[in-house]
Protein backbone atom coordinates (compact mmCIF):
# COMPACT_ATOMS: atom_id res chain seq x y z
CA UNK A 1 0.00 0.00 0.00
CA UNK A 2 1.55 3.34 -1.07
CA UNK A 3 1.32 6.20 1.37
CA UNK A 4 -1.02 8.96 0.32
CA UNK A 5 1.00 12.19 0.12
CA UNK A 6 -2.12 14.22 0.52
CA UNK A 7 -2.84 12.46 3.79
CA UNK A 8 0.72 12.97 4.99
CA UNK A 9 0.58 16.69 4.20
CA UNK A 10 -2.74 16.92 6.03
CA UNK A 11 -1.21 15.16 9.04
CA UNK A 12 1.78 17.52 8.89
CA UNK A 13 -0.46 20.58 8.70
CA UNK A 14 -2.63 19.37 11.60
CA UNK A 15 0.42 18.65 13.71
CA UNK A 16 1.95 22.04 12.99
CA UNK A 17 -1.35 23.75 13.75
CA UNK A 18 -1.55 21.90 17.07
CA UNK A 19 2.04 22.80 17.96
CA UNK A 20 1.39 26.43 16.97
CA UNK A 21 -1.81 26.61 19.01
CA UNK A 22 -0.13 24.94 21.96
CA UNK A 23 2.67 27.47 21.83
CA UNK A 24 0.29 30.39 21.45
CA UNK A 25 -1.76 29.21 24.44
CA UNK A 26 1.11 28.37 26.77
CA UNK A 27 4.25 30.33 25.88
CA UNK A 28 4.96 33.31 28.12
CA UNK A 29 4.15 36.70 26.62
CA UNK A 30 7.35 38.50 25.71
CA UNK A 31 6.41 41.85 24.26
CA UNK A 32 8.98 44.22 22.84
CA UNK A 33 7.79 47.23 24.81
CA UNK A 34 5.28 47.51 27.62
CA UNK A 35 4.73 51.22 27.07
CA UNK A 36 1.26 52.58 26.44
CA UNK A 37 2.28 55.90 24.93
CA UNK A 38 0.09 58.99 24.66
CA UNK A 39 1.62 62.16 23.29
CA UNK A 40 0.58 65.79 23.20
CA UNK A 41 1.65 66.73 19.67
CA UNK A 42 3.48 69.98 18.89
CA UNK A 43 1.10 72.88 18.34
CA UNK A 44 -1.65 71.52 20.64
CA UNK A 45 -1.79 74.69 22.72
CA UNK A 46 -2.06 76.92 19.62
CA UNK A 47 -4.84 74.75 18.21
CA UNK A 48 -6.74 74.85 21.53
CA UNK A 49 -6.33 78.64 21.68
CA UNK A 50 -7.79 78.76 18.18
CA UNK A 51 -10.88 77.07 19.57
CA UNK A 52 -10.25 73.54 18.36
CA UNK A 53 -11.62 70.83 20.65
CA UNK A 54 -8.79 68.31 21.03
CA UNK A 55 -9.26 65.08 22.94
CA UNK A 56 -5.82 63.51 23.17
CA UNK A 57 -6.27 61.30 26.18
CA UNK A 58 -9.26 58.96 26.22
CA UNK A 59 -11.58 59.12 29.23
CA UNK A 60 -10.71 55.51 30.03
CA UNK A 61 -7.38 53.84 29.33
CA UNK A 62 -7.19 50.04 29.43
CA UNK A 63 -3.86 48.44 30.27
CA UNK A 64 -2.88 44.79 30.70
CA UNK A 65 -0.22 43.64 33.14
CA UNK A 66 2.82 42.11 31.44
CA UNK A 67 1.67 43.42 28.07
CA UNK A 68 1.27 47.21 28.20
CA UNK A 69 1.41 48.15 31.86
CA UNK A 70 3.55 51.29 31.72
CA UNK A 71 1.62 54.46 31.00
CA UNK A 72 3.89 56.93 29.19
CA UNK A 73 2.62 60.47 28.75
CA UNK A 74 4.79 62.73 26.62
CA UNK A 75 4.47 66.45 26.08
CA UNK A 76 5.87 67.32 22.64
CA UNK A 77 4.26 70.78 22.74
CA UNK A 78 6.05 74.03 23.61
CA UNK A 79 4.05 74.82 26.77
CA UNK A 80 3.36 72.84 29.98
CA UNK A 81 0.23 70.69 29.92
CA UNK A 82 -1.87 69.02 32.55
CA UNK A 83 -1.97 65.60 30.98
CA UNK A 84 -3.82 62.86 32.82
CA UNK A 85 -2.70 62.69 36.41
CA UNK A 86 0.02 65.31 36.30
CA UNK A 87 1.58 68.47 34.91
CA UNK A 88 4.18 67.72 32.26
CA UNK A 89 6.75 70.23 31.04
CA UNK A 90 7.54 70.74 27.33
CA UNK A 91 9.72 67.92 26.03
CA UNK A 92 9.18 65.90 29.18
CA UNK A 93 7.76 62.40 29.61
CA UNK A 94 5.98 60.92 32.59
CA UNK A 95 6.36 57.19 32.98
CA UNK A 96 4.00 55.44 35.39
CA UNK A 97 4.26 51.66 35.86
CA UNK A 98 1.33 49.58 37.15
CA UNK A 99 1.71 46.30 39.02
CA UNK A 100 -1.76 45.69 40.50
CA UNK A 101 -4.88 44.95 38.49
CA UNK A 102 -7.45 47.55 39.51
CA UNK A 103 -9.31 50.63 38.34
CA UNK A 104 -7.44 53.83 39.05
CA UNK A 105 -9.11 57.24 38.96
CA UNK A 106 -7.22 60.50 38.66
CA UNK A 107 -8.49 64.04 38.80
CA UNK A 108 -7.85 65.42 35.32
CA UNK A 109 -8.96 68.86 34.28
CA UNK A 110 -8.46 67.96 30.62
CA UNK A 111 -11.63 65.85 30.74
CA UNK A 112 -15.17 67.14 30.81
CA UNK A 113 -16.06 65.24 34.01
CA UNK A 114 -12.68 66.02 35.54
CA UNK A 115 -11.65 62.38 35.83
CA UNK A 116 -9.37 59.95 34.05
CA UNK A 117 -9.90 56.23 34.62
CA UNK A 118 -7.17 53.69 34.08
CA UNK A 119 -8.32 50.09 34.11
CA UNK A 120 -5.45 47.68 34.66
CA UNK A 121 -6.33 44.10 33.80
CA UNK A 122 -4.41 41.03 34.95
CA UNK A 123 -1.88 39.39 32.63
CA UNK A 124 -3.48 36.90 30.21
CA UNK A 125 -3.40 33.47 31.91
CA UNK A 126 -1.95 30.46 30.07
CA UNK A 127 -4.59 28.79 27.93
CA UNK A 128 -7.58 30.43 26.35
CA UNK A 129 -6.79 33.99 27.57
CA UNK A 130 -3.25 33.91 26.20
CA UNK A 131 -4.46 32.39 22.91
CA UNK A 132 -7.10 35.11 22.57
CA UNK A 133 -4.56 37.82 23.37
CA UNK A 134 -2.15 36.50 20.68
CA UNK A 135 -4.97 36.26 18.17
CA UNK A 136 -6.01 39.86 18.85
CA UNK A 137 -2.46 41.18 18.64
CA UNK A 138 -2.00 39.30 15.34
CA UNK A 139 -5.18 40.89 13.98
CA UNK A 140 -4.04 44.32 15.21
CA UNK A 141 -0.65 43.88 13.51
CA UNK A 142 -2.35 42.76 10.32
CA UNK A 143 -4.61 45.78 10.45
CA UNK A 144 -1.54 48.04 10.69
CA UNK B 1 3.88 -5.92 4.57
CA UNK B 2 7.45 -5.34 5.56
CA UNK B 3 8.27 -3.55 2.31
CA UNK B 4 5.16 -1.29 2.80
CA UNK B 5 6.16 -0.43 6.36
CA UNK B 6 9.66 0.47 5.22
CA UNK B 7 8.26 2.87 2.64
CA UNK B 8 5.99 4.51 5.24
CA UNK B 9 8.81 5.34 7.71
CA UNK B 10 10.60 7.95 5.50
CA UNK B 11 7.21 9.35 4.48
CA UNK B 12 6.18 9.85 8.12
CA UNK B 13 9.57 11.34 8.92
CA UNK B 14 9.06 13.76 6.04
CA UNK B 15 5.62 14.72 7.34
CA UNK B 16 6.99 15.30 10.82
CA UNK B 17 9.84 17.41 9.44
CA UNK B 18 7.35 19.44 7.44
CA UNK B 19 5.16 19.86 10.55
CA UNK B 20 8.11 21.07 12.62
CA UNK B 21 9.17 23.51 9.92
CA UNK B 22 5.65 24.90 9.66
CA UNK B 23 5.29 25.18 13.43
CA UNK B 24 8.66 26.92 13.59
CA UNK B 25 7.58 29.34 10.89
CA UNK B 26 4.30 30.10 12.75
CA UNK B 27 6.10 30.69 16.05
CA UNK B 28 8.82 32.78 14.39
CA UNK B 29 6.19 34.80 12.58
CA UNK B 30 4.16 35.45 15.74
CA UNK B 31 7.13 36.46 17.84
CA UNK B 32 9.28 38.19 15.23
CA UNK B 33 8.92 41.72 16.61
CA UNK B 34 9.77 40.91 20.19
CA UNK B 35 13.48 40.13 20.22
CA UNK B 36 15.27 43.17 18.72
CA UNK B 37 13.22 45.77 20.58
CA UNK B 38 13.50 43.85 23.86
CA UNK B 39 17.26 44.16 23.51
CA UNK B 40 16.87 47.92 22.95
CA UNK B 41 14.83 48.24 26.17
CA UNK B 42 17.49 46.34 28.11
CA UNK B 43 20.18 48.74 26.85
CA UNK B 44 18.21 51.87 27.84
CA UNK B 45 19.14 53.75 31.05
CA UNK B 46 17.50 52.00 33.95
CA UNK B 47 16.82 54.82 36.37
CA UNK B 48 13.39 56.21 35.40
CA UNK B 49 12.17 52.68 34.71
CA UNK B 50 13.29 51.42 38.09
CA UNK B 51 11.04 53.72 40.11
CA UNK B 52 7.67 52.52 41.31
CA UNK B 53 6.29 56.06 41.21
CA UNK B 54 5.63 57.84 37.94
CA UNK B 55 8.98 59.31 36.91
CA UNK B 56 9.55 62.58 35.08
CA UNK B 57 12.11 62.35 32.30
CA UNK B 58 14.08 64.57 32.10
CA UNK B 59 13.51 65.92 35.60
CA UNK B 60 13.15 69.69 36.10
CA UNK B 61 13.68 71.82 39.20
CA UNK B 62 10.72 71.47 41.57
CA UNK B 63 8.81 74.79 41.70
CA UNK B 64 9.95 76.74 44.75
CA UNK B 65 7.53 78.23 47.26
CA UNK B 66 7.58 79.98 50.59
CA UNK B 67 4.75 79.21 53.01
CA UNK B 68 4.15 79.39 56.77
CA UNK B 69 5.47 76.28 58.45
CA UNK B 70 3.71 74.41 61.24
CA UNK B 71 7.05 74.48 63.08
CA UNK B 72 7.07 78.28 63.11
CA UNK B 73 9.66 78.59 60.32
CA UNK B 74 8.92 79.43 56.67
CA UNK B 75 8.72 76.30 54.53
CA UNK B 76 10.74 76.41 51.33
CA UNK B 77 12.27 73.63 49.28
CA UNK B 78 15.67 75.31 49.60
CA UNK B 79 15.44 74.69 53.36
CA UNK B 80 15.45 70.94 52.71
CA UNK B 81 18.14 70.80 50.02
CA UNK B 82 20.19 67.67 50.68
CA UNK B 83 17.10 65.74 51.76
CA UNK B 84 14.50 63.90 49.74
CA UNK B 85 11.22 65.79 50.09
CA UNK B 86 7.89 63.98 49.94
CA UNK B 87 5.38 66.69 49.13
CA UNK B 88 1.66 66.09 49.53
CA UNK B 89 -1.42 68.28 49.40
CA UNK B 90 -4.45 67.87 51.63
CA UNK B 91 -6.32 69.16 54.66
CA UNK B 92 -6.55 68.12 58.28
CA UNK B 93 -10.32 67.62 58.21
CA UNK B 94 -9.95 65.05 55.42
CA UNK B 95 -11.65 61.83 56.45
CA UNK B 96 -9.93 59.18 54.39
CA UNK B 97 -7.29 60.09 51.80
CA UNK B 98 -5.02 62.37 53.87
CA UNK B 99 -4.87 60.18 57.00
CA UNK B 100 -4.06 57.19 54.79
CA UNK B 101 -1.33 59.09 52.94
CA UNK B 102 0.22 60.47 56.11
CA UNK B 103 0.11 57.11 57.81
CA UNK B 104 1.75 55.50 54.74
CA UNK B 105 4.50 58.15 54.74
CA UNK B 106 5.07 57.69 58.49
CA UNK B 107 5.46 53.95 57.98
CA UNK B 108 7.80 54.58 55.05
CA UNK B 109 10.01 56.74 57.25
CA UNK B 110 10.11 53.98 59.88
CA UNK B 111 10.99 51.52 57.10
CA UNK B 112 13.93 53.70 56.07
CA UNK B 113 15.46 53.29 59.56
CA UNK B 114 18.69 55.33 59.82
CA UNK B 115 18.01 56.95 56.41
CA UNK B 116 14.75 58.43 57.73
CA UNK B 117 16.48 61.67 58.72
CA UNK B 118 17.35 62.25 55.04
CA UNK B 119 13.64 62.45 54.22
CA UNK B 120 11.30 65.38 54.88
CA UNK B 121 7.53 65.11 54.52
CA UNK B 122 5.87 68.43 53.68
CA UNK B 123 2.08 68.58 53.86
CA UNK B 124 0.64 71.63 52.08
CA UNK B 125 -2.91 72.47 53.05
CA UNK B 126 -5.64 73.09 50.50
CA UNK B 127 -7.87 74.45 53.27
CA UNK B 128 -6.19 77.51 54.85
CA UNK B 129 -9.45 78.65 56.47
CA UNK B 130 -9.30 75.77 58.94
CA UNK B 131 -5.64 74.72 58.82
CA UNK B 132 -3.54 77.20 60.77
CA UNK B 133 0.08 76.33 61.68
CA UNK B 134 -0.73 75.35 65.28
CA UNK B 135 -3.58 73.05 64.28
CA UNK B 136 -1.46 71.45 61.55
CA UNK B 137 1.42 70.86 64.00
CA UNK B 138 -0.87 69.03 66.41
CA UNK B 139 -2.52 67.03 63.63
CA UNK B 140 0.73 65.98 61.91
CA UNK B 141 2.45 65.03 65.18
CA UNK B 142 -0.07 62.21 65.53
CA UNK B 143 1.54 60.60 62.47
CA UNK B 144 5.19 61.61 62.74
CA UNK B 145 6.76 64.45 64.70
CA UNK B 146 9.13 65.28 61.86
CA UNK B 147 6.32 66.10 59.40
CA UNK B 148 6.01 69.76 58.53
CA UNK B 149 2.75 71.44 57.53
CA UNK B 150 2.63 74.44 55.22
CA UNK B 151 -0.09 77.02 54.94
CA UNK B 152 -0.56 80.56 53.65
CA UNK B 153 -3.07 82.80 51.99
CA UNK B 154 -5.57 81.24 49.59
CA UNK B 155 -3.82 82.94 46.70
CA UNK B 156 -0.35 81.77 47.72
CA UNK B 157 -1.56 78.19 48.11
CA UNK B 158 -3.43 78.32 44.81
CA UNK B 159 -0.23 79.50 43.10
CA UNK B 160 1.70 76.54 44.53
CA UNK B 161 -1.02 74.14 43.34
CA UNK B 162 -0.90 75.60 39.85
CA UNK B 163 2.85 75.11 39.66
CA UNK B 164 2.48 71.45 40.57
CA UNK B 165 -0.66 70.82 38.52
CA UNK B 166 -2.61 70.06 41.68
CA UNK B 167 -6.36 70.63 41.86
CA UNK B 168 -8.48 71.41 44.93
CA UNK B 169 -12.18 72.15 45.03
CA UNK B 170 -14.53 73.01 47.90
CA UNK B 171 -17.76 71.03 48.22
CA UNK B 172 -20.60 71.95 50.54
CA UNK B 173 -21.25 74.93 52.77
CA UNK B 174 -21.18 75.52 56.50
CA UNK B 175 -18.59 74.13 58.88
CA UNK B 176 -18.65 70.59 57.47
CA UNK B 177 -17.52 71.35 53.93
CA UNK B 178 -15.01 69.03 52.30
CA UNK B 179 -12.27 69.51 49.75
CA UNK B 180 -11.59 67.23 46.81
CA UNK B 181 -7.95 67.42 45.86
CA UNK B 182 -5.11 65.70 44.05
CA UNK B 183 -4.04 62.80 46.21
CA UNK B 184 -0.66 62.01 44.62
CA UNK B 185 2.64 62.57 46.43
CA UNK B 186 5.57 64.33 44.75
CA UNK B 187 9.12 63.05 45.20
CA UNK B 188 11.80 65.75 45.12
CA UNK B 189 15.45 64.70 45.14
CA UNK B 190 18.28 66.09 47.24
CA UNK B 191 19.20 68.58 44.51
CA UNK B 192 15.65 69.97 44.48
CA UNK B 193 14.50 68.31 41.27
CA UNK B 194 10.98 67.03 40.87
CA UNK B 195 11.68 63.41 40.07
CA UNK B 196 8.44 61.53 40.42
CA UNK B 197 4.81 61.43 41.48
CA UNK B 198 3.44 58.50 43.46
CA UNK B 199 -0.29 58.02 42.95
CA UNK B 200 -2.47 57.46 46.02
CA UNK B 201 -2.75 53.85 47.16
CA UNK B 202 0.86 52.72 47.11
CA UNK B 203 2.37 50.81 50.03
CA UNK B 204 5.04 52.23 52.35
CA UNK B 205 7.45 49.71 50.76
CA UNK B 206 7.10 51.48 47.41
CA UNK B 207 8.10 54.80 49.00
CA UNK B 208 11.02 53.12 50.79
CA UNK B 209 12.12 51.64 47.48
CA UNK B 210 12.02 54.91 45.55
CA UNK B 211 13.47 57.07 48.34
CA UNK B 212 16.40 54.66 48.62
CA UNK B 213 16.97 55.01 44.88
CA UNK B 214 17.04 58.79 45.20
CA UNK B 215 19.28 58.73 48.28
CA UNK B 216 21.73 56.38 46.54
CA UNK B 217 22.47 58.92 43.79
Amino acid sequence: MRPSWKRLVAVALSLSLLVGLGWAALAPINVASRDALFEIPPGTSARRMAGEDLDILPQTIRLTLGVNDVLVLRNADRVPHIFGPTLIMPGQSFRLPFVQPSTYSFLCTAHANGQLNIIVEPAPAPGWQRLRWRWRSLIDKGGG
Amino acid sequence: MIAGANRRIPALAGALLLALLLAGAIIAGLSRDAAPQAAAVADAPARPWAMRAGAFDPPHAAPEFSLSGSDGTPVTLARYRGKVVLLSFGFTYCATVCPTTLSTLAQARKGLREAADAVQVVFVTVDPARDDPAHMREYLAAFDRSFVGATGTSDALAAVRTQYGVTAEKHGTGPDYVMTHTSSIFLIDRAGKLRAMMPFGHDPADFVHDVKLLLAE
